[in-house]
């Protein structure tokens, strides 16, 4: 019914939400408009950002001076988590785990597509709110009530879960294994269980809207490479995340309803348990094919807003849209074909491991089509480096040297070596994390204007950039040299070394502090964005109505937020929106509202 | 208290000083006439060097690494199948650093490079069907040698042991490692889980090991008969959680000591033999020279990763599945100690999957020895075979078994 209620032709039923006074309650709290869910969306992902942060910088001080007692450990964990200064091995494992699982789920994938998406994708396909506000708007309930679940895990008596992000069974079906399987585990698969719901209904809902929503003339050939991103990225979801849900129930009835999925031949903490014939490696298998989809699904949305901002600020149309819309669609379908490239040791057939290699280094094709457009974007530009357009640059640095050790790690013989070292480690968050958090700070400083109607201060983003750039390359960069000396990931004390290695030992325990410095470095820089981003909201010079220049629709929205977005009737678009410095033309930007000129070509 | 405080107070005033300081930077920019959506000139150009300047950092950071901490900490392979993998982990570094420097070159320089200037216009230049083939035929190519090449290192590191290598057990739980060599059969033993007791902690099937599990199981001091008689027992009082668990334990046990039964009636005595002469080696693991090993592993609680970062092998422990991996040490823990420069140097096996709060630790030497060394090694242990440990143990009172969880003396409230 709202997709006939906000369609197209309707010209005279928007006119209604104008004159509508809305409560405190519904405006801001119990919202449908998909500009408020997106920002409520931004502000849970910077809370929870700011919280996996501070755990990281928890764990990399043990990391850094194993052993030695430290104030600030002891001040947010008191003496029960670290008596004395000093970390228990428990919490560490369980800091790991809440670390990743946050950052990965609550941020990145919670955060930067739940904000993006709903701001942009009517906004740019020229629709008056998403195709079910209602739909929406439980959406981010979901996702706030599964974010206040994973916090309060890591208040329970046994610790939060402590299996690692990817709660592998059996540590994370048994309590006697570690202390964390027990209630704390219980709440993370209860919190995830929610929060894969609320993915869901934003997943369903934004694909319907980009189907039914778009404006006249919005042919899918003329979206912004936003929307293809999130539209592809909600398929992805769509697709596999039901496959963890499912991964998880078992597991949840193997604790709770003596099953055997996952469980055999195990004796436990002296106690022999009769389950026989479950397989671990079923549950991998299971996460996995939600994991890897889920790497792009993180990755996706931030390669989609770096590919606006490159373009609007190089002041070129992207180049190769069609190549950028292909490579997007390549990479979503071939994520579901190499989950097993994260199996290559379990004891999987190896034949089977052959052909994920094959499958998993095709990715890097068209991965690398994408970065060469970007390159071949900047080329002849001319480029205006705001905060959002150095982020993206940085994205796309961090892409190319995350993806190429991609490579080294996606042949099985080479990943026999490093499987599960911090190489790994050091991977997946350049590529992954460092490429995904600029895409996010990118889209910020971007759409900031558009989200507050008011400009966030340029000197303190370009501080916040130079800062979070050095220290992410500081941090990640000498990771990959702790992996190359065989450090293996999720310890908690690598001077272990010293007891049959000095040299590694040596190698190892130099590099944990520089990486450490950096972190700490990193997580303080942080605090420059959120004092430019809370002191913008309310001080901020009031914004322009389109400040980049850019083409798209959502520059030609009003500065005020209205509910159904455009006063009179909706934009019609009459081309492409990467219409930058065309010949011919008076301005180096012609919106997609303006006809073509006569005798114009559409690109 | 104090320095917490003081931290606080300084925090405070400086987001304070920088609140300030945008405020002035604000009104200048009022002054002047200009948004925080025009970017100046001069901030552009300064912003365009810091790009270069990054990259020449990024780069000299990365070749500083390189040189200070050298392709990798782990030195040269000691195996085999290593010194092809180690080639191959060549081969790829020159081809993606060569990738790596490339495209961050191309970037950073084109974006300083091609800065806003005054009067000149960017380029309209949407898509070229030629340079997209281009990037998207080479590094194809180049994917396949690296596809073709993995895949040869891959098949021959995972193909199936020759059937005269020695095969040796690798049992590991939280958070230890146990080996067991063959013995002189070159067989590994046949094991099941619930035959675990305190004297055979491999779970090793022999008709002794079965009935012995059996007793332990009937008879035990957590046994079925002791937690039966508890529960039967009118002048015991249990708390009724601890009354709640034994009835549990008990419904486990004797579920348990059905397949004790089933398994004591389908036992073949004959495969005794292969078991009985299996040498059980704790701490330090022996391997032999130019030796073929296959590896069979196995865990006992949840997953454990057998990681022998200096042979360049690496591969799961599955409770309830045997999994495998070869490899042929082709250097001495001596002649390694010279090669590193380090005297103290050790080969070791380490645990690389998240397995509970001493993960970090779980780890056994592993000592490579000439063949002469080795048969002598072998010599002092040909007296200590399973069966010799195992009946030297059960002459001695039975203890109880492994599953000793449950009927604590506290538990239990006269």
């Amino acid at each position: 019914m709202a997709a006939v209620a906000h369609g197209h032709h309707d010209a005279h039923g928007h006119d209604d939400h104008g004159h509508h006074e809305e409560s405190f309650v519904s405006k801001y709290i119990f919202s449908q408009d998909h500009k408020m869910i997106g920002k409520q969306f931004l502000m849970t992902a910077v809370f929870m950002g700011i919280v996996a942060m501070l755990l990281s910088v928890l764990f990399r001080i043990q990391l850094a001076w194993p052993g030695e007692s430290s104030d600030f450990l002891s001040f947010f964990l008191g003496e029960k988590w670290a008596p004395g200064g000093v970390l228990k091995e428990d919490m560490y494992l369980g800091l790991v785990t809440i670390h990743g699982t946050i950052m990965v789920f609550f941020l990145l994938t919670g955060g930067l597509s739940g904000t993006f998406s709903n701001i942009l994708i009517p906004l740019q396909l020229g629709a008056r709110d998403m195709a079910s506000g209602f739909l929406n708007m439980l959406s981010y309930w979901f996702f706030l009530v599964s974010s206040i679940i994973m916090l309060c895990s890591m208040f329970v008596e046994t610790g939060p879960a402590m299996a690692g992000w990817t709660i592998y069974p059996p540590l994370s079906a048994l309590p006697q294994a570690v202390s964390g399987s027990g209630l704390g585990t219980t709440l993370w698969l209860f919190s995830m269980t929610i929060f894969i719901a609320g993915s869901l209904l934003g997943s369903l809902n934004y694909i319907v809207t980009v189907f039914n929503l778009r404006t006249i003339g919005m042919k899918m050939t003329r979206m912004p490479l936003t929307i293809w991103a999130f539209f592809i990225t909600a398929i992805l979801g769509v697709l596999s995340f039901p496959v963890l849900l499912s991964a998880c129930l078992l597991l949840v009835m193997d604790r709770l309803a003596g099953t055997s999925f996952y469980l055999s031949d195990i004796i436990v903490g002296g106690e022999m348990l009769t389950n026989h014939g479950g397989s671990p490696i079923l549950f991998q298998h299971l996460f996995w094919f939600l994991g890897h989809p889920e790497v792009y699904i993180v990755l996706l949305p931030a390669l989609g807003l770096s590919s606006e901002i490159i373009s609007i600020n190089s002041r070129k149309p992207i180049f190769g849209y069609r190549a950028m819309i292909g490579s997007m669609l390549a990479i979503g379908f071939l994520s579901f074909i190499v989950w097993a490239h994260h199996m290559f040791i379990t004891g999987m057939n190896p034949f089977l491991g052959s052909v994920f290699v094959f499958t998993t280094l095709l990715i890097a094709i068209p991965s690398a089509v994408k970065v060469f457009n970007y390159i071949t974007t900047l080329w002849k530009g001319s480029i205006i480096f705001t905060p959002a357009m150095m982020f993206a640059i940085g994205l796309v640095s961090t892409f190319i040297t995350g993806g190429v050790t991609g490579i080294i790690l996606a042949d099985a013989a080479l990943d026999i070596s490093i499987h599960d070292t911090m190489f790994v480690v050091a991977h997946f968050h350049v590529v992954m994390g460092l490429s995904a958090v600029f895409g996010m700070f990118a889209g910020v400083y971007h759409w900031f204007p558009k989200m507050y109607g008011k400009m966030m201060n340029l000197k303190l983003g370009y501080i916040h950039f130079w800062l979070t750039l050095v220290s992410g390359y500081g941090v990640f960069f000498p990771m990959h040299f702790v992996g190359l000396s065989g450090a293996p990931r999720r310890y908690y004390d690598y001077s272990v070394y010293g007891e049959f290695d000095t040299n590694a030992f040596n190698i190892i325990m130099d590099l944990q502090i520089i990486i450490t410095i950096f972190a700490i470095i990193g997580a303080l820089a942080q605090l420059v964005f959120l004092f430019n981003f809370f002191y913008s909201i309310y001080r901020g010079p009031k914004a322009p109505q389109n400040p980049w220049k850019a083409n798209t629709l959502e520059w030609t929205t009003p500065v005020e937020h209205i509910h159904g977005n455009w006063p009179g009737e909706l934009p019609t678009v009459h081309r492409w929106p990467y219409d930058y410095s065309k010949p011919g033309a008076e301005e180096d930007f012609i919106s997609q509202i303006v006809p073509l000129a006569e005798g114009e070509e559409e690109h | 208290m104090g320095s917490k405080l003081i931290a606080l107070i300084v925090i405070v005033l400086g987001v304070i000083a920088i609140a300030q300081l945008v405020r002035v930077y604000e009104l200048s920019s009022k002054l002047r006439n200009r948004g925080e959506h025009e970017v100046s000139t001069g901030d552009n150009n300064l912003n365009a060097k810091l790009m270069l300047a990054f990259m020449v950092f990024f780069f000299g950071g990365f070749i500083w690494l390189m040189l200070t901490y050298g392709w990798s900490g782990r030195g040269d392979a000691a195996s085999v199948h290593g010194h092809g993998l180690d080639w191959l982990l060549n081969v790829n570094y020159v081809i993606i650093i060569a990738v790596f420097f490339l495209t961050n070159f191309l970037l950073f320089f084109f974006s300083w490079k091609y800065v806003r200037k005054a009067g000149v216009k960017a380029l309209y230049f949407s898509h070229d069907n030629k340079l997209e083939m281009i990037w998207t035929v080479v590094p194809a190519c180049v994917l396949a040698v690296i596809i073709i090449l993995g895949l040869k290192q891959w098949n021959e590191a995972t193909s199936a042991a020759v059937t005269d290598s020695t095969r040796i057990e690798l049992f590991s739980k939280q958070f230890d490692w146990t080996a067991r060599y063959s013995g002189l059969d070159n067989k590994l033993g046949k094991f099941d889980y619930k035959l675990t007791t305190d004297n055979n902690e491999l779970a090793l099937m022999t008709s002794e090991t079965i009935d012995s599990a059996i007793f332990n199981m009937e008879n035990g001091v957590t046994g079925i008969k002791a937690i039966a008689s508890k529960l039967n027992d009118k002048n015991i009082m249990l708390v009724p959680e601890d009354r709640e668990k034994m009835v549990s334990d008990l419904s486990r046990k004797q579920q348990l000591i059905r397949l004790l039964y089933q398994m004591k009636a389908r036992h073949n005595k004959n495969v005794d033999a292969s078991a009985w002469d299996d040498i059980i080696q704790k701490d330090t693991l022996y391997l032999c020279l130019n030796k073929e090993y296959e590896f069979n592993f196995r865990s006992k609680d949840v997953i454990h990763s057998a990681y022998f970062p200096h042979f360049r092998a690496q591969m799961n422990t599955v409770p309830g599945l045997t999994t495998r991996f070869k490899f042929i040490p082709d250097i001495t823990s001596v002649e390694m100690r010279k090669k590193m420069n380090n005297e103290k140097f050790n080969f070791v096996l380490m645990c690389n999957k998240i397995c509970g709060n001493a993960h970090y630790k779980m780890k056994m030497i592993i000592v490579v020895l000439s063949p002469t060394e080795f048969k002598s090694w072998m010599k002092t242990k040909q007296k200590q075979s399973f069966k010799d440990i195992y009946f030297a143990a059960a002459a001695e009172p039975v203890v109880a078994g492994a599953d000793s969880l449950a009927l604590t003396a506290e538990a239990v409230i006269k």
